[in-house]
């Protein structure tokens, strides 16, 4: 008796032990992440018609918070601060964004196959674009500020629509992806529309701008970004276990305490309007928000808490790595880095499909 | 309106007492079950638990009250034993789970003896310790009542037996209750208290296993021949024949 006793207690040490030692590989993953991140920014700043090397880097950039500590090059400064720093910034706070926003809207879909880009951002943006560039109209003033102001707001309609279509109808992972699809096909129509009647030269700027560029958002456009990211990361975190309950249906979820489908449309908000506003500074950067979440996973398991800042940090590696390519391979040209991510991502996600061995869907 | 599912059904649930609903598919059985935790939200009638009503409560008071077993249940994300059992604390912690709620977990871990498949994927083990997994999910809820929707359906007859077993001995040893919704007469009649018999939506008979599971009973509502036998104390049902409908059937022969 006593004997099985014991026996019962040591089980149970093992099994919280065991338990300990998973959390503690998952936040071994998120350290080696960030600094991997650390190591990309370095080698993407390094890179450039002037060259630096990588300790030079990172010595230019402590420079300016401890001042006379460091051997500094000349211009160093200069092409660090003002040009490749924001470069890189945009990278890493967009491929954040994106990732995080994958992970969360697959979690709320309970679809692999989501991305932030599922639920018809892309084709609203697309549209806010096409008619800033080609017809001139829509919000804002100056030519600037219309051609983001337009894709932030019309990459929002999409969602508003499916928020307002989950009055009627409940919001259920189904409805809230066919409506997605339904309002892709619509805006893309009408984009298509426009770009009949664009003069090629406005067509052309649609579609470049389209493809995702790293390169166009200046250090206050970054303050907003980042801003957006501060406020929305944690209410995402806050969430997290709600999304993981929501992982095994919807009744299950209902009956351990959760408003499956408050909590549906919130979070759907929330992933939008991160995506959004830096969908309007960028462009189109496809993949990351698929792929990071879902590479994460297969590293880390499923557990929200640690898959929604893990996935923004991979997310944010795999952007800065995918510019670095996109402008040493041809280089002096650059490659809108959309490409890369798209061209990099499809083959890697592939080789992860056929190496797997857990089921997922 | 469309017709009601369930219509003028009146019940009441004594502690530590394990309650089973049979019937045909679609009579109703697994739509009272979820009216009861408000997975589905009745259009009238009310629901009282010690007194008080289940339209009135937050889905978090709820969750701390009843404890709810779905037939199947898959996760779509990887997720491991440990962590679909601490799902069950949700309705006691915030965002994030402490000491106390791994102990919990541990302790209806123990108790349903699945220590072993902590670390496990929950979508990598076999039905029947899945089966037992939810239950452990729901006990760590601290419940005043299981609610269990088919517990034993795509179980083999030995996970049969072992999940009632465990329903019978967690409801005895916790000195909680269970609503079961269950085809299987025969596991109904062995393991519970009381049996209530729905047909379309209303109650046809309600009482011990005896009494509902008559010859007459089964035609009525099954329409199905059967003899009902006396095995160990318990009644038992072997089907024999349906009842061939004349109105509209077809002929088969």
């Amino acid at each position: 008796m006593l004997h099985e006793k014991v026996d019962a207690s040591v089980k149970r040490i093992e099994v919280l032990n065991e338990y300990e030692s998973f959390i503690g590989r998952k936040v071994f993953f998120i350290s080696a992440l960030i600094l991997l991140i650390l190591f990309l920014c370095g080698i993407s700043i390094s890179l450039g018609p002037l060259k630096f090397s990588v300790l030079e880097v990172y010595a230019t950039i402590l420079d300016k918070f401890f001042p006379n500590f460091f051997d500094v090059p000349e211009l160093a400064p200069i092409v660090i601060w003002d040009i490749r720093l924001a470069r890189v910034v945009t990278g890493v706070l967009a491929g954040i964004g994106f990732a995080v926003a994958g992970a969360v809207i697959q979690g709320i879909l309970r679809n692999p196959l989501a991305s932030p880009f599922t639920l018809g951002i892309s084709a609203g943006a697309g549209l806010g674009a096409a008619l800033a560039i080609i017809a001139g109209v829509g919000i804002g003033s100056s030519s600037g500020f219309l051609l983001v102001g337009n894709a932030f707001i019309f990459s929002l309609i999409p969602s508003l629509v499916i928020v307002g279509l989950a009055r009627f109808k409940r919001a259920t992972p189904e409805t809230m992806i066919l409506a997605g699809i339904a309002m892709t096909y619509i805006f893309s129509a009408i984009s298509s529309l426009i770009h009949y009647f664009a003069d090629p030269d406005a067509l052309k700027d649609v579609m470049v701008w389209l493809m995702g560029d790293l390169g166009r958002a200046s250090w206050g456009d970054l303050y907003i970004v980042a801003l957006v990211l501060i406020i929305c990361f944690p209410v995402l975190m806050w969430k997290s276990w709600d999304l993981n309950v929501m992982g095994s249906g919807d009744e299950s979820a209902k009956s351990l305490g959760i408003n499956v489908e408050r909590t549906r449309v919130f979070v759907m908000m929330i992933a939008s309007l991160i995506t959004a506003v830096i969908v309007c500074f960028t462009g189109m950067i496809g993949f990351i928000g698929l792929v990071a979440p879902h590479i994460t996973r297969i590293c880390i398991g499923g557990d929200n808490r640690f898959v929604i800042p893990a996935s923004g940090l991979f997310g944010a590696a795999l952007l800065v790595a995918a510019d670095i390519i996109s402008r040493e391979v041809l280089a002096p040209l650059i490659i809108p880095v959309g490409i890369v991510t798209s061209c990099v991502g499809g083959p890697m996600f592939l080789y992860l499909i056929i190496r797997k061995k857990k089921e997922y869907w | 309106m469309s017709t009601p599912i369930l219509q003028g059904v009146h019940l009441e649930l004594a502690r530590s007492e394990v309650l089973s609903i049979v019937g045909p598919n679609g009579a109703g059985k697994s739509t009272l079950i979820r009216c009861i935790n408000r997975i589905l939200n009745p259009q009238k009638g009310s629901i009282l638990l010690d007194g008080s009503d289940v339209i009135h409560m937050s889905r978090m008071e709820l969750a701390r009250q009843l404890g709810y077993i779905p037939q199947s249940d898959h996760q779509s994300f990887p997720a491991t034993v440990f962590d679909v059992v601490l799902m069950g604390r949700r309705p006691y912690m915030g965002w994030n789970s402490g000491q106390r709620d791994k102990e919990k977990v541990l302790d209806v871990m123990q108790m349903l003896n699945i220590e072993h498949l902590a670390m496990r994927d929950i979508n990598e083990i076999s039905g029947g310790q899945r089966q037992k997994v939810l239950i452990a999910r729901a006990l760590a809820q601290e419940p005043d009542v299981l609610l269990l929707d088919e517990p034993t359906s795509n179980l083999d007859i030995k996970h049969q037996l072992e999940v009632m077993d465990a329903i019978r001995s967690l409801v005895a040893e916790k000195n909680i209750s269970a609503i079961m919704a269950i085809h299987d007469l025969n596991l109904g009649s062995r393991y519970s208290d009381r049996m209530i018999m729905l047909d379309k939506g209303v109650i046809a008979a309600v009482g011990s296993p005896f009494t509902v599971l008559t010859q007459d009973n089964i035609k009525q509502v099954y329409q199905v021949e059967a003899a009902v036998k006396d095995e160990d104390g318990f009644p038992y049902v072997v089907p024999k024949s349906t009842i061939r409908n004349n109105v509209g059937g077809g002929c088969f022969r």
